[in-house]
């Protein structure tokens, strides 16, 4: 198992900063939507308030609009993170065969 | 005796529910005769499609806090209780991005079993079951409260705690005899019914009183004179207990401002009212953020929707299965505050009642004023459905926990710490019979709760998760420098910690009900009276802001969690697992190089 390149430091240190720098970019945006929403209630209640087709601004964005954003996120990051996959396997096996 | 009480039963209802019941019981028996290898009572021979799988998840996570308590919480509340059902579903996001790809991967059956193979530490595994059922336990009460609520409901009359005996015994039959395969097949059916029970009534009940932005419509804001929609739907005077149209609607409200309110109304000068009030508004955004971090945490760290994760072939399957989950339950999300916001304009009599007959059953309560509008078969139809609706909701997820906890006293207590050299015909017996014990646990912890509201419960067993598991499963996938001390003392202190604070403001709250003659049962009335109950009621009231710490607890749990992770991880570095490298490797490495299946064989021997 030690001749392996997979099993060394370097290939673990590099699988996993490339998986945790996926997530945490995706995780970003959506906490960046959880921190400002209460922040935007709180500073600019008024303009929160003001109503969009009948629901006030904030209730649109929490209510309905919160839902179809995390679906976008999750989409990408899987896509994205698929091909990492297929790519980290692909570079892994190539090393093994040399 | 109680059946002499009990009148007036609408035959519509009744039999909708029946038929729930009985599909449910019905599934469970024909898959019973499917279930025959301990694999398939655990995690369901690892083998279930991604569609099969993410309905069942949803299935399972949809419970009676999401059908019946987001409802009646938006409509008791407002604005803030959306939080709710946007991080149940957002919180699946973490999951995704940072837990079920990993956990997959390294293939285990429980959080347990994790927590040993991560370890290698037989003692760690206790810890960990210990807190399976705790949180489990924690779970199954909100959902208790929905069978008794619906219960009372479908029979008028019939008390609470019958309820709650009744349906906590049929799941329990069913859950011993078809285990966690059973249960895939009942839970992604109730998945659709749900679905189906929670659009249908709104759409139709919707087209009659007005929609959903119309009556949202019909309520002022504060930087309103009048609601721009106040003549287009029809709306009923509001009780003086209901809460004005300006905290309503707006952020900040009744939910998040409550504690500050009591200290305002007991302030004994109108200076001291002048210096709570002010600080008002910073402590109800503070008791967003933890609400919300409790939420999207806990969600990552529910026992029973992990343990799904391993019923998936691969961990691509897994993030489908995810993003699956995602879509469904988000779907679903949307429509229990449109039952709250209509419920506010046209049921507000619920607002006056208390317990079983609060705002928790509005979505229960909506469709029968199609009665009052010429429609009453229409509106005992949809009332029907709901009911339906609601009893899948409580079943699944009662079902889904008691398949989590029962697994893990059968599997890991039974299976691995007493009796380890048992054969699989008596791991199933175990499985049953532990089924059944952790069901009457459940039965009597339900009866107890009839006072605290179906979502509040459910937000407080997701606070003690998010203390605990959230931590240990994102510490341990992503930090190589974690040690089993480092793992146990940050979840055992940040979950203990989270528990005590929120077992501090429950047993008032409880109490403080009795006081108010409600049917809270005898535990609440011994407590209401306990000195020491009075003494933790007058210190809430003084201390407003402690009191919202103690109630959303995971603001400060959380990052003491991790804290204490790192500090005992660092101090005790010299006991990181030899193989951590090749840990890590199973963890992250995708499973086209096969590394999984080595590290199986060498840890083989779980439950098969």
């Amino acid at each position: 198992m030690s001749s392996d390149p997979i099993n060394t430091d370097g290939f673990l240190a590099r699988l996993m900063r490339d998986q945790l720098k996926l997530s945490i970019t995706c995780a970003l945006f959506f906490v960046t939507a959880l921190i400002a929403l209460p922040l935007l209630n709180y500073f600019q209640p008024e303009w929160m308030a003001q109503r969009v087709a009948g629901f006030t601004l904030t209730w649109l964005i929490l209510g309905v609009l919160f839902f179809p954003f995390v679906w976008i996120i999750s989409f990408i990051f899987i896509k994205k993170s698929i091909a990492l996959e297929n790519a980290e396997a692909a570079a892994a096996k190539d090393s093994q065969k040399k | 005796m109680i059946l002499a009480e009990v009148t007036h039963v609408d035959p519509w209802i009744a039999v909708c529910s029946l038929i729930t019941v009985v599909i449910t019981v019905g599934m469970g028996f024909w898959s019973a005769g499917k279930s025959k290898s301990a694999g398939d009572f655990f995690v369901a021979g690892r083998s279930v499609s991604v569609g099969w799988n993410a309905s069942a998840i949803s299935g399972e996570y949809l419970s009676a806090a999401s059908f019946m308590g987001v409802a009646g919480m938006v409509m008791a509340t407002g604005y803030d209780a959306l939080w709710y059902p946007v991080c149940y579903a957002c919180g699946y996001l973490f999951l995704l991005l940072f837990i079920a790809g990993p956990l997959r991967r390294f293939g285990a059956y429980t959080i347990p079993d994790f927590a040993e193979g991560r370890y290698d530490s037989p003692i760690f595994r206790k810890i960990a079951v210990c807190f399976v059922l705790f949180i489990g336990f924690f779970y199954t009460m909100p959902q208790m409260k929905g069978a008794g609520t619906t219960l009372a409901y479908i029979f008028p009359g019939l008390p609470y705690w019958v309820g709650v005996a009744v349906v906590g015994a049929v799941i329990t039959l069913n859950v011993s005899l078809g285990g966690m395969k059973g249960i895939t097949l009942v839970q992604a059916f109730q998945y659709w019914l749900k679905v189906f029970a929670i659009t249908l009534p709104i759409f139709i009940l919707a087209s009659i009183v007005g929609h959903y932005e119309q009556h949202l419509d019909a309520n002022k804001t504060g930087f309103e004179t009048a609601a721009p929609n106040a003549s287009q739907v029809e709306r009923k005077v509001l009780p003086a207990k209901a809460p004005k149209d300006e905290q309503w609607i707006a952020p900040f409200g009744k939910l998040t401002t409550k504690a500050v309110d009591a200290s305002i109304a007991a302030a004994p000068t109108p200076e001291a009212k002048a210096t709570i009030e002010a600080n008002k508004k910073p402590y109800s955004l503070l008791y967003t953020y933890s609400l919300i971090i409790a939420l999207v945490c806990g969600t990552a760290g529910l026992p029973h929707i992990l343990v799904r994760f391993y019923t998936n072939p691969d961990g691509v399957a897994a993030k489908r299965t995810t993003m699956w989950v995602m879509i469904l339950i988000g779907v679903f999300y949307v429509f229990p505050p449109v039952y709250g916001v209509i419920g506010r304009s046209l049921t507000p009599e619920l607002y006056d009642a208390v317990g079983a007959k609060g705002t928790d059953k509005v979505v229960l309560e909506l469709p029968t004023l199609l009665a009052g509008k010429n429609h009453a078969l229409l509106g005992s139809i949809l009332s029907g459905i709901t009911c339906a609706g609601a009893f899948a909701a409580f079943m699944s997820t009662f079902s889904g926990l008691l398949v989590s906890m029962t697994g893990a006293l059968a599997h890991d207590v039974y299976g691995r710490m007493l009796k380890p050299d048992s054969t699989p015909e008596q791991r199933l017996t175990a499985f049953k019979w532990a089924a059944v014990l952790i069901g009457a646990v459940a039965i009597g912890l339900g009866t107890q709760v009839e006072a605290l509201e179906i979502n509040f419960m459910v937000g407080q067993a997701f606070a003690i998760a998010a203390a605990s598991y959230f931590p240990l499963l994102f510490m341990s996938v992503w930090w190589r420098g974690m040690t089993m001390k480092g793992a146990a003392t940050g979840m055992l202190v940040g979950g203990l910690s989270a528990l005590v604070a929120i077992s501090l403001t429950s047993i008032s709250d409880v109490a403080n009900a009795a006081a108010k003659k409600l049917p809270a049962g005898d535990l609440a009335a011994y407590w209401a009276d306990h000195p020491i109950s009075k003494c933790i009621a007058d210190y809430w009231v003084s201390h407003p802001l402690a009191r919202i710490l103690c109630e959303q607890p995971a603001i400060w749990a959380v990052p003491l969690s991790i804290t204490l992770m790192i500090v005992v991880s660092k101090l005790t570095a010299r006991q990181i697992p030899a193989d951590i490298r090749m840990k890590m490797l199973v963890l992250h490495a995708p499973e086209a190089l096969g590394l999984k299946q080595e590290y199986i064989k060498e840890q083989e021997g779980l439950g098969h």
